[in-house]
């Protein structure tokens, strides 16, 4: 499978002639002389790398710090093609917190008989102690990144949902600021939807919701990260600062007289609403991984009695899961009464003895992945897998064939990006982020554009060298 | 603000100065080698690691004191935990840990500078690079206190980095004074008989002192005047006297925007109640030395009391 062929090009289409969305763009790209471009592809990197927004990764030397990628060719989308899209988003993410309402309640889809059981006992992100709680303001997900991909003009596909904590947005959001310091003449042609209020969004949606406990005056929010090798510590400082909220670890915090206070040069100071970037597993170390020194002892005993809000709530993981993921349009029919507007991929489940059968009759052609993985690791990519590999595969999904799902390898879109050769298509997904609060559902237009920055490849996980693009959705 | 946080900020600022006053140490006794014989040379760069006290470790790995060899030892030697390189490492990664607390400015000042230094200390430096890697780690310096002090709020981020800084500076004034004292004690008659101009020049030299010094007193390079001058000349801001006015400063600050008194401030009425009226005869009739020990132990006396009264670390 390689890009181009077969493939929809977003800014070409088919032939050599730009697509309606790309037309004012390709025309000042053209006007520009190379020797400009070429000089702007470098300094893009160095005003990465002088903001600091590098991310650690998995598996080196803590103290590495990379850039991720940035290609400087803008994916665009279209008013019409975004109203279409962001109407779908809405309503998958609507039936996502209902679906996590009343699996954490009542089970009504499991007693319906449209989802079976053991999904849930089976899945790792299930907790026990949520079964009957009700998060404040009733919001399970606050912040979701619904993962899409493209196969045509019309053709949207949802990829993976993203309840547990999306990550990306600070890219989101950087990548735009660099975009227009890069080419301010560019926004004064071409208007362009702005996403530079979401940490407004953000912090007024964690405002919105805070716990039974809250005592009026400006609510206390903070954002709990696992400290400065993670990962993902750029973009929790960064939601931070902008939030106007504080930044604290797991060792700033304590639980005092019922709530869960920070200790600051004054003393300890209760938090009302606590956005946390920890894994369930390391939240609270009296409940879960005891090992922890990353959450905070006796928060879930907190969180019950109404004493703090967490978000997204703990147990929202359950909905990430890849085998309830291929039960999501039967999921979101239950809950809204609608026919799903975006699709999902068509997706085999293992689990399904007619199924395994299949996916082992034709592994060269499918996508296989791992129920609870994520990042795209562990995943196999059958057209680019060799014998080897895939025989390597077979072994493992014959193993333990209920951890794993397939899908078709699909002909995902591809966007240009700058070469120092000129125009390259490679392909790309997109990551819509989504903000739920109890006022109702706000989605920034466009997101995260992930690409594959290697000509052919699939995979666009910044952990495996994917790159990003600044996503533009064009005003009406 | 957490307390974390004011622990991250203080810490940057005393490793921001910790790294500019070893440059500035390293610069002066560079340009005495340069001028000096071979043996003189060899005590001057043995006085440098004395200063620091590095003197174990550095003999630990070298039988001699050769400035190739000290300088790259002080920088970057990997059996030197507390290297000019890991010094910038921990004001980056504190600055990153007080990220929110710091404007983009100050940010992007530190990780600038970071990223030259680094490069520059990443293998040995020769004899025709130090004088660049010593400038570029003073510059670095001067570009964070700039950004600093235009573009922060003045909250109390603002005070914990600036008592790190003042605790940080005179804590590396009287340690120079005190080796220098002891290095020439023989040879030493307040009075200013037989004295080694060239040394007390150096003193000066590294604390950036030298062109005000010998402005202030037309030339004339003796020991009573150097000591008054560092010591208790509150014009120069490198000096004891003027590092406790700003530290004092920043404790009543942080007292009134917190509304305590704690032990720091109490600490420091008693070390005040110590230098107040002092002249430069009493200290030298009761002992330089003795007076710089007891003031380097108020000096971590306060700032430890600072960590506890503002929750540094729990």
């Amino acid at each position: 499978m390689s890009a181009g062929g077969s493939n929809f090009d977003e800014m070409f289409g088919g032939g050599g002639q730009a697509r309606p969305a790309y037309d004012e763009y390709c025309r000042w790209y053209n006007e520009q002389p190379g020797e400009f471009l070429r000089r702007k592809n470098r300094e893009a990197d160095d005003s990465f790398r002088r903001t600091g927004i590098t991310f650690n990764v998995y598996g080196e030397d803590a103290a590495e710090e990379r850039l991720i990628p940035f290609d400087m060719v803008p994916r665009i989308i279209t008013a019409g093609e975004w109203r279409k899209v962001s109407r779908g988003i809405e309503q998958r993410v609507r039936a996502l917190n209902s679906f996590l309402y009343d699996l954490y309640h009542r089970q009504e889809i499991v007693r319906a008989g449209r989802l079976p059981e053991r999904l849930l006992r089976k899945n790792d992100s299930w907790l026990a102690n949520m079964v009957g709680f009700t998060p404040p303001g009733g919001i399970y997900t606050h912040i979701v990144g619904i993962d899409l991909v493209r196969t045509g003009p019309e053709e949207f596909f949802v990829l993976e949902d993203n309840a547990r904590t999306p990550s990306g947005v600070s890219y989101m959001l950087e990548n735009r600021e660099t975009m227009m310091g890069m080419f301010p003449d560019l926004f004064s042609q071409i208007a362009v939807e702005s996403v530079s209020n979401y940490p407004r969004r953000l912090a007024r949606s964690l405002a919105a919701c805070v716990p039974p406990a809250f005592t009026g005056g400006k609510p206390t929010v903070a954002v709990l990260t696992p400290g400065i090798y993670n990962s993902a510590y750029f973009e929790h400082a960064f939601l931070a600062d902008q939030m106007g909220a504080e930044l604290v670890e797991g060792s700033d915090l304590r639980v005092v007289g019922g709530r869960v206070q920070m200790r600051t040069t004054l003393g300890y100071k209760p938090i009302d609403v606590l956005y946390r970037r920890v894994d369930d597993d390391y939240l609270d170390p009296l409940t879960f991984n005891s090992d922890s020194a990353l959450g905070v002892p006796g928060i879930m005993d907190v969180y019950r009695s109404g004493g703090i809000t967490i978000a997204n709530a703990p147990g929202t993981g359950v909905a990430d899961d890849k085998a309830i993921y291929s039960f999501m349009p039967e999921i979101v029919e239950f809950y809204t009464g609608e026919k799903p507007l975006l699709p999902n991929v068509q997706t085999w489940r293992c689990a399904d003895k007619d199924s395994l059968a299949y996916v082992l009759d034709n592994l060269a052609e499918l996508v296989v992945k791992e129920v609870h993985g994520s990042g795209g690791y562990g995943m196999l990519i059958g057209p680019t897998s060799s014998k080897r590999e895939i025989a390597a595969f077979r072994e493992k999904l014959m193993a333990r064939p209920s951890n794993y799902i397939a899908q078709p390898t699909l002909a995902l879109s591809t966007c240009p990006i700058y070469t120092a050769k000129g125009l390259a298509p490679r392909h790309v997904d997109l990551r819509p982020f989504v903000l739920v609060s109890p006022e109702g559902i706000d989605i920034t237009p466009g997101g995260l554009t992930r690409v594959a920055l290697k000509k052919g490849s699939l995979v666009v996980n910044s952990s495996q060298g994917g790159g990003t693009k600044d996503t533009w959705v064009l005003k009406d | 603000m957490l307390g974390r946080t004011a622990n991250s900020l203080f810490w940057m600022f005393r490793y921001l100065e910790r790294a500019e006053n070893t440059a500035r140490l390293l610069e002066a006794a560079l340009r005495m080698a340069l001028t000096r014989d071979v043996v003189t040379a060899e005590a001057e760069w043995r006085s440098v690691i004395a200063t620091l006290g590095l003197s174990r470790a550095y003999e630990a790995l070298h039988e001699s004191y050769d400035g190739l060899q000290v300088w790259n030892f002080v920088l970057r030697g990997p059996s030197n935990p507390g290297n000019v390189r890991h010094m910038f490492g921990a004001v980056r990664s504190n600055a990153r840990m007080a990220r929110i607390n710091i404007s983009s400015d100050v940010w992007e000042a530190v990780n600038d500078n970071w990223m030259k230094i680094d490069a520059l200390l990443a293998r040995p430096v020769g004899q025709m690079a130090v004088g660049e890697a010593l400038g570029a780690i003073r510059r670095a310096g001067t570009q964070v206190h700039g950004a600093f002090d235009g573009s922060m709020l003045r909250d109390e981020g603002y005070h914990f980095a600036r008592a790190g800084t003042f605790i940080e500076r005179a804590d590396s004034t009287a340690r120079i004074l005190d080796m220098k004292y002891f290095l020439l004690l023989p040879s030493l008659s307040y009075v200013g008989s037989s004295l080694d101009t060239g040394q007390w020049e150096q003193v000066l030299r590294s604390v950036a002192g030298a062109r005000v010094y010998s402005w202030l007193n037309a030339g004339q390079i003796e020991a009573r005047g150097i000591v008054e001058f560092l010591v208790l000349d509150d014009r120069f801001p490198r000096s004891l006297a003027f590092c406790r006015n700003m530290l004092r400063e920043k404790l009543a600050a942080l007292a009134r925007m917190h509304g305590i008194e704690g032990r720091a401030a109490a600490l420091m009425g008693d070390a005040d109640a110590r230098i107040r009226h002092l002249a430069v005869d009493q200290i030298f009739e009761a002992g330089l030395h003795e007076f710089l020990v007891d003031f380097l132990a108020c000096n971590a006396a306060i700032a430890h009391a600072i960590a506890e009264d503002y929750r540094f670390h729990g």
